[in-house]
């Protein structure tokens, strides 16, 4: 097998905005984290379109508003914790109520954030983002995706929130073929007993957890779920319907991200069992990247726990 | 300053160097930049300035600080472990798993941090709310701050000078740490937060200038605070990112990098050639 290649998605987010910077017409704004956004790419190609906000998250949403009121489309980047947490209300008030066209660029989101610790490992803003009426919620599972949801959202109109990390995942959808669709789940591998749908890294994690289920003879369908918001229904309906049991991974809170989105909509439509993996209401903490994903669960053997437990449930 | 006294500042800011750059080394990541520009700050404030009790860390009458800037907190680390509110061998553990050591400064579980921060621009409150319950307990306890220059970017820092200066908060002092950069480069190329000392000025604070490596410098600049009555105070420390590793001062590159180990071994040389 040919080697897999990782990167994390901010690195692809950092190289889409300077590649498609040469297209279209759009500013990026950061605020003093160019060189871990990865908006540095883009600053260094078109620094007169880059403006750097300084340490103040709040003002740069508030600036972005008002760029994009005055018809131009602007990203604005930082750690998810502070463009989604410090800035919520800015994010909320100035750019989702009159939703005006602001691209929000987060980075760093969940517990890949490793040795920074609980202050930086945003595990919540899926779920605030996720509230905010008409916001489109993205997070794409590797840096082909990552790509495409930049080119998309330079093309869309309304404010879109995307969430990258800084932790190198694998690359596996095909640059050449894949387009992204909003609303539109990606079915990554077949299966009948149980459905695991993912969203950003866990995807991968996801899928090692099919390989597991397969080798005890259980066949495990995997969904890419990069639009958290809005969710592809059709499709979650689906894996209800023809698996009978789901099992959503992220690294988030269990509460109100990708497995609540799931649950809400299988709950209103075609009940079955969902059991959601995640960080399970706690803080992050200091520590190596593959220390933290296996103290908080976020592993293949748990996922492949978690969807026995669900076909038991049937 | 007796020479006595002098001489243990040198070798317990000394101290503190060693032990932020031995966590940051083990842990392969960390800010060295913002931690060693901080180092003799940390050390007049411990062993002059601060009323604390290693054995008794919530000892309530205790004098508290609160590091706004929190990503420097192998300095607050090394000190802490100095004055023996735990072991130094704990320093090593700096940021892994198994250890209270958090990337950002953590009150719940590390003994003498008196304020959870990380995210800037909130400590500066924290310390505020500090101040008032001081005086609402008319307690002599003193509250001190130390706030990044890029931190003061945040509006959140501004709110906070309103509020202490409206409130008379004159046991309350912030130190700001003016080394002049911030992680995309120069606090004056980014987004200029100067002048600091008329923006404070302007807030009705009491605004003392002082040399952050010079500890005749920091006396005479904390006795000005603790003498000012009815306001605030800030101490714009002038100071260098770096300080004590000739290759680090003065690097933007070393706000958020780990030494190697070659680059550690010249660090640690440089620093104990420095006593
Ligand atoms: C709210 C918030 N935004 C961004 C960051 C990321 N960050 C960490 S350190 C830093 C630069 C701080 O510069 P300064 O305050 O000058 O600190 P120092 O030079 O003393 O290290 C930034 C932007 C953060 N920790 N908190
Ligand atoms: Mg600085």
């Amino acid at each position: 097998m040919a080697d897999i290649i990782k990167q994390a998605t901010r690195e692809a987010y950092g190289n889409a905005l300077a590649e498609f910077g040469e297209k279209y017409d759009f500013v990026v704004l950061d605020a003093d984290l160019a060189a871990a956004t990865k908006t540095g790419t883009f600053k260094k190609k078109f620094p007169e379109r880059f403006f750097d906000c300084g340490i103040a998250e709040g003002n740069m949403m508030s600036v972005a508003a008002g760029i994009a009121a005055s018809g131009r489309i602007p990203f604005a980047s930082s750690f998810a914790m502070f463009a989604a947490g410090r800035a919520f209300e800015q994010v909320r008030n100035s750019i989702g109520y009159p939703h005006l066209n602001v691209k929000i660029g987060a980075t760093h989101a969940g517990i890949t954030v490793g040795e920074d610790g609980a202050t930086h490992q945003c595990l919540e803003d899926l779920a605030v983002m996720r509230t905010i009426p008409g916001m489109a919620v993205i997070q794409p599972m590797d840096s082909v995706e990552a790509r495409a949801v930049v080119e998309w959202a330079i093309n869309y109109y309304g404010p879109v929130y995307m969430r990258f990390g800084r932790f190198a995942c694998p690359i596996l959808l095909d640059r050449d073929s894949y387009k992204f669709e909003l609303g539109r789940n990606v079915r990554l591998r077949e299966g009948t007993d149980v459905t695991l749908i993912g969203t950003g890294l866990m995807v991968s994690v996801a899928l090692d957890a099919a390989k597991l289920l397969a080798g005890e003879g259980i066949s495990a369908r995997v969904v890419n779920a990069a639009s958290i918001k809005p969710i592809d229904e059709a499709d979650v309906i689906a894996a209800a319907a023809e698996t009978g049991a789901i099992v959503t991974a992220e690294e988030h809170n269990i509460i109100g991200g990708l497995g609540s989105a799931v649950a809400e909509v299988v709950t209103a439509n075609r009940p079955c069992p969902v059991l959601r993996v995640g960080v399970e209401d706690r803080f992050g903490k200091s520590g190596k990247v593959p220390v933290l994903l296996e103290e908080f669960g976020l592993t293949a053997a748990n996922i492949a726990d978690k969807a026995r437990k669900a076909i038991s449930m049937k | 300053m007796d020479q006595a006294t002098l001489k243990l500042l040198k070798e317990k800011a000394a101290n503190i160097r060693l032990g932020v750059l031995e966590g940051i080394h083990a842990a392969s990541s960390g800010h060295p930049g913002g931690s060693l520009s901080i180092a003799d700050i940390l050390a007049y404030l411990y062993y002059v300035e601060m009323n604390v009790n290693p054995a008794d860390p919530r000892w309530q009458e205790r004098d508290r600080l609160v590091l706004s800037k929190g990503h420097t907190a192998p300095a607050l680390y090394a000190v802490l472990a100095e004055k023996g509110f735990f072991p130094k061998d704990e320093l090593k553990k700096l940021r892994q798993a198994d250890s209270f050591l958090q990337g950002h400064c953590e009150m719940k579980h590390t003994p003498g941090v008196d304020m959870t921060t990380g995210s800037l621009g909130l400590g500066v409150s924290a310390a505020c709310g500090m101040a008032l319950a001081a005086k609402l307990d008319k307690s002599p306890r003193r509250v001190y701050a130390i706030v990044g220059d890029g931190e003061t970017e945040e509006g959140q820092v501004w709110e906070s000078a309103m509020f202490a200066a409206h409130y008379g908060l004159d046991n309350l002092c912030f130190i700001l740490d003016l080394n002049g950069l911030q992680i995309d480069g120069k606090i004056t190329d980014v987004i200029d937060p100067t002048p600091h000392d008329k923006k404070f000025e302007a807030f009705n604070w009491n605004v003392i200038e002082a040399d952050a490596h010079d500890f005749e410098s920091l006396e005479k600049a904390f006795a000005a605070a603790r003498a000012c009555k009815g306001r605030p105070s800030v101490i714009i420390a002038h100071s260098v990112k770096g300080k004590g590793v000739s290759f680090m001062e003065n690097q933007v590159g070393w706000h958020g990098s780990a030494p190697n180990d070659e680059q550690y071994a010249q660090a640690v040389a440089e620093i104990k050639a420095s006593l």
